[in-house]
This record gives structure tokens, sequence and C-alpha cells, in this order.
């Protein structure tokens, strides 16, 4: 019970720490809404041209571009949630003191990854998505249970996000410099997650791949439980399935890298 | 300005000696800035996997304005891109140092963290340009082969203006920095397409607010021999060069203001 609220606590300080810049919360907002209006445009006349592209209408199009913008820093899809400080410290050897805390390591970053989301999710997410939904013609459910699905389906999503970032961090222990690595997840991030462009419509074998990688999880099975386009229960087993896979390799990995840590006197 | 330019390339000097200390990891940014802004483009050959037109415009003809965007983009990217870290300069103080050295700030803040990565998107771009300009149908003349350089240099310089505008802004709004990206990440993906896919009052914005649809919008619609958007003369794919140093000037007066209202946060 005491370790329960220690993790709660460290969730919540991530959570204001995040809520703490306002200023940058509200750059990100508009951010974000300029970036949808773009997309939103694109996606029209890419439905006009082919309507019912991907099993998609053009208004489910529509609500898809402004979920990704609503889903992007929640769930970092890019990058740039926790594992940016982890990195940091694994390259400057705080990693040390993060290591004889009396707190499971991974536990503490996620919490403080899942408070970071929680905020973006309400900080930046809900006003780009509503002003979409107010601005243009979308596909949303009426019924109180596909958003509660949707919501267990985000929420899995930040873990099975966490899961992948937290393992690039922990090459920073053998490449020190995660610069390189930060890229790469951002490309992998940003291609195989939906955000450049629904799975759906990805063609052939090249989207039956993508479809069944751990990114999938993060934009494509949310939204397409949201937009009634697919099963609830199966996609969450699909992410729980992800999430613990993924978990459990940062775990082991964890453990190799740890006994490489050499506290540098001096 | 000769001072300006010395410090410049001296402080890009640093910066490129010091990336080099990590060879693997500037190989991987290299490639990774190579292809996540080729992810653009990737995109754009699917959506065309799918259609013949997007918009009313051929595949090699997105490519044209996409190659135009993303060399013009990178340009401005490689030369003053780390401007955009201005905000937290000015949030912790470090600015202060710039200030007290004997080299122009504007110079010094350009090549904070030079980074040759940023290659990796004008290679790209420069691939996807080459790839259009072997497929797309364009009537060349001497003049329309003049202007090919002219609006690559002119969409740089308007996309410098804009980095420059960004910073200046920052001294203002500190934290939120990520406001620019709408314009400078926003408006290089805005202009990959079409611009008839995009609502007229929109194209007006990019046109007459923030002039960015003369990177390469009116100047490709020449090019091509397509209509101008807005219904605008001919002539104005000739007017890039004019519009990109008219920015450059108005932003350069932006920094100055912004420096001189700067106030040192202290320690």
């Amino acid at each position: 019970m005491g370790s329960g609220r220690l993790y709660a606590a460290v969730a919540m300080g991530g959570f204001r720490r995040y809520a703490t810049y306002r200023a940058a919360t509200a750059a990100g907002v508009f951010t974000n809404t300029v970036f949808g209006l773009i997309l939103v445009y694109t996606y029209l006349a890419l439905w006009d041209q082919k309507p019912h592209l991907g099993g998609y209408d053009q208004a489910q199009a529509v609500t898809y571009v402004w979920l990704g913008q609503a889903l992007l820093s929640t769930l970092a899809i890019g990058g740039s949630g926790v594992e940016v400080e982890l990195m940091e410290r694994i390259r400057t050897g705080d990693i040390a003191i993060d290591l004889y805390r009396p707190a499971d390591l991974q536990l503490w970053w996620l919490a403080a990854d899942l408070g970071r989301a929680l905020f973006q999710l309400l900080g930046r997410g809900v006003i780009p998505f509503a002003f979409g939904a107010l601005v243009f013609p979308v596909a949303l459910p009426r019924d109180w249970g596909s958003w509660a699905a949707f919501t267990v389906a985000v929420l899995l999503g930040m873990a099975v996000s966490f899961g992948i970032r937290y393992l690039v961090a922990l090459l920073t222990f053998w490449l020190m410099d995660g610069t390189g690595m930060t890229h790469m997840t951002m490309l992998a991030g940003f291609f195989c997650s939906g955000m450049v462009l629904p799975l759906n419509v990805f063609p052939g074998a090249l989207g039956d791949v993508v479809r069944d990688l751990p990114w999938s999880a993060l934009l494509q099975k949310p939204a397409d439980v949201l937009l009634g386009e697919a099963d609830p229960w199966s996609t969450f087993a699909f992410q729980g399935a992800w999430a613990v896979a993924l978990l459990v390799a940062g775990r082991m990995v964890q453990s190799v890298a740890t006994r490489r840590v050499v506290v540098q006197g001096g | 300005m000769v001072d300006g330019l010395r410090a410049y390339r001296l402080i890009g000097a640093m910066w490129i000696r010091s990336t080099m200390a990590y060879r693997a990891s500037f190989a991987m940014t290299t490639i990774a800035n190579f292809a996540v802004t080729g992810l653009d483009f990737v995109a754009i050959l699917l959506m065309f996997s799918r259609i013949d037109v997007l918009g009313g415009w051929p595949l090699p003809e997105v490519a044209f304005l996409y190659g135009l965007s993303c060399v013009a983009f990178g340009l401005a990217d490689l030369a003053i891109g780390s401007m955009e870290r201005l905000g937290q300069r000015v949030r912790d103080g470090t600015l202060d140092t710039l200030l007290v050295r004997p080299a122009p700030v504007l110079a010094q803040v350009a090549a904070d963290r030079f980074a040759l990565r940023r290659l990796g998107r004008i290679t790209q771009g420069a691939l996807v340009l080459g790839y259009a300009l072997g497929t797309v149908d364009i009537a060349w003349t001497p003049l329309k082969v003049l202007l090919m350089p002219v609006i690559v240099l002119s969409g740089a310089g308007i996309f410098c203006a804009v980095f420059v505008a960004g910073a200046a802004f920052q001294f203002v709004a500190q934290d939120a920095s990520e406001v620019q990206n709408a314009f400078t990440y926003g408006g290089t993906t805005m202009l990959q397409y079409p611009p008839t896919v995009f609502g007229k009052e929109l194209v007006r914005g990019v046109t007459f607010l923030l002039p960015l649809s003369f990177v390469n919008w009116l100047p490709a619609a020449y090019l091509l021999g397509r209509p101008v958007p807005l219904g605008l003369p001919r002539w104005v794919a000739f007017v890039s060069p004019l519009v990109a140093v008219a920015c450059c000037a108005l932003s350069g007066l932006a920094w100055r203001a912004g420096l001189r209202s700067y106030r040192s946060t202290g320690s």
C-alpha cells in the first residue's frame, strides 16, 4: 500500500510539473491546431478523390486527424516524454542516484510518464479536438460505452508508449549520446503509429505489418475504437499484450544495463 | 556584418567539431533527419498509391512543390534553425553570455548548436526535386531556367525571416516558443501540398499576411503553366526575391526590437 502511494505521488508530481508551464501548453495547443488544420484539408482532398478510403468516410477521416493532434503529445508519439530526462541522467551519471533510491526504477519513470501523459491529454489534447469537432464535420459516438472503451484504449496506449521509450532510453547506457536514438524513435513513432497517414490506408503487406507493430496501439487502435471500426476487447488484448511484452523487455534490459553502471569517484 | 559572418563561421565550426565527438550518433541523426523529413513524402507517395490526382495535381507536380518547399526550408533550417532555441536561453539567462561577447548576437544565436545533420533534409528535398524535374512537364525557356535558383534562394530567405521573427517573438513569449513551429514546420508542410487543397481564406492568409506562398505556390504555378492561386497575375512569380528581402528587413527590425526589450532573469 505504501509503495502505491509513492508512485501515485510521483505521477502527481509529473502532472504538476508539466502543468506549471502554462504558456508552453497554450503554445502547444495553438501549434497542434494549426497542424490539424493543414492535415484536415489534405485528408478532405484525399477522401474527396477516393471516398471510403481505408474504410473511413470523410467525417471519420476528419475525426482521425483531430484525434492524432490530441494524442500526439499525450502518447509522446514523436518522443519528448520523460525519457528525455532519463537519457540525460544516464549520460551524466545521475542515474546512480536513482538506483539507490528505495523505489523501482521502471515503475518510478512509468508513474512520472503517466502523470505527464494525463496532463498532456487534458491540457493539450482537449482544446484542439474540441476546435476540430466544432469547425469540421466529425463522426463521434453518442453512447458513453464507446467513450469509456476509448479511454481504456488511450490508457493502454500510454503504457505501450512508455514501454517503447523506456527501452530506447536504456540504450543510452551503451551509446552515451541519445540524440540519434531520439530521432529514430520519432521516425518510427510518426510513421508506424498512423500519425503520418492512417494505417488502414497503407497498401498491401506494408499495411499488414505496421498494423501489428506496437506503435499501432498508440493512435490507430484507440481511434478505431472511438470511430466504431474495431472491437474494443480484441483491441485491449492487442494493446495489453504489447504493453506487457515491452515492459518485461524493459525490465530485462534494465537489469543488464544497471550492472554496467560504474560510479566514478572524485 | 563581416564581424557577424566571421563569428558565425567560427561558432559553426566549433559545433561541427563537437558533434563529431560522437560519430555514431551523428551518423544516426543525419540519417534520421533525412528519413524523418522524407516521411512527409512517403505519406504523399502512399496517398498517390490510392489516387491519381490530389486537388487536381498529379504526383510529379506535387513532388515539384514538395521539393521546392523542402529545399528552401532546409537551407534556412541549416543556416539559422538553431534560433528556435532562443526561448531556452532567455529563460535560463544564458543569453547574457552572448551579449557580452564582441560579436553580433544574431550571428551567435544563429550559429549556436549549428547542426550539420540538417543536410539530411536538404538532401532529401533535393532528391525529390530532382525526381520532379525529371518527370514534370515544363516548357523550359531560358527565363524559367534562371528562375529556378532564384526561387530556391528566395524561399530560403523567406523561411529565414520567419525563423528570425519567431526568435524575436520569443523575447516576449519565452515559454511559448512552440508557437513558431506552427509557422516554420507548419508552413513547409502546408507548401508541400497543392494550394487547391486548402480553403481560400488560408491561401489568402499565407499570401498577403505571411507570404509563404511566394516560396513555391506562386512561382510553381507560373513554371507549370497552371492557374495562379487567387487569380493573381502571372508576374507574381518574379516577385519572390523582393518579398524575401522585405521579409528579412521586417524580421530584422523585429529582432532589434526584441533584443532591446530583453530583460535578463538575473540569478
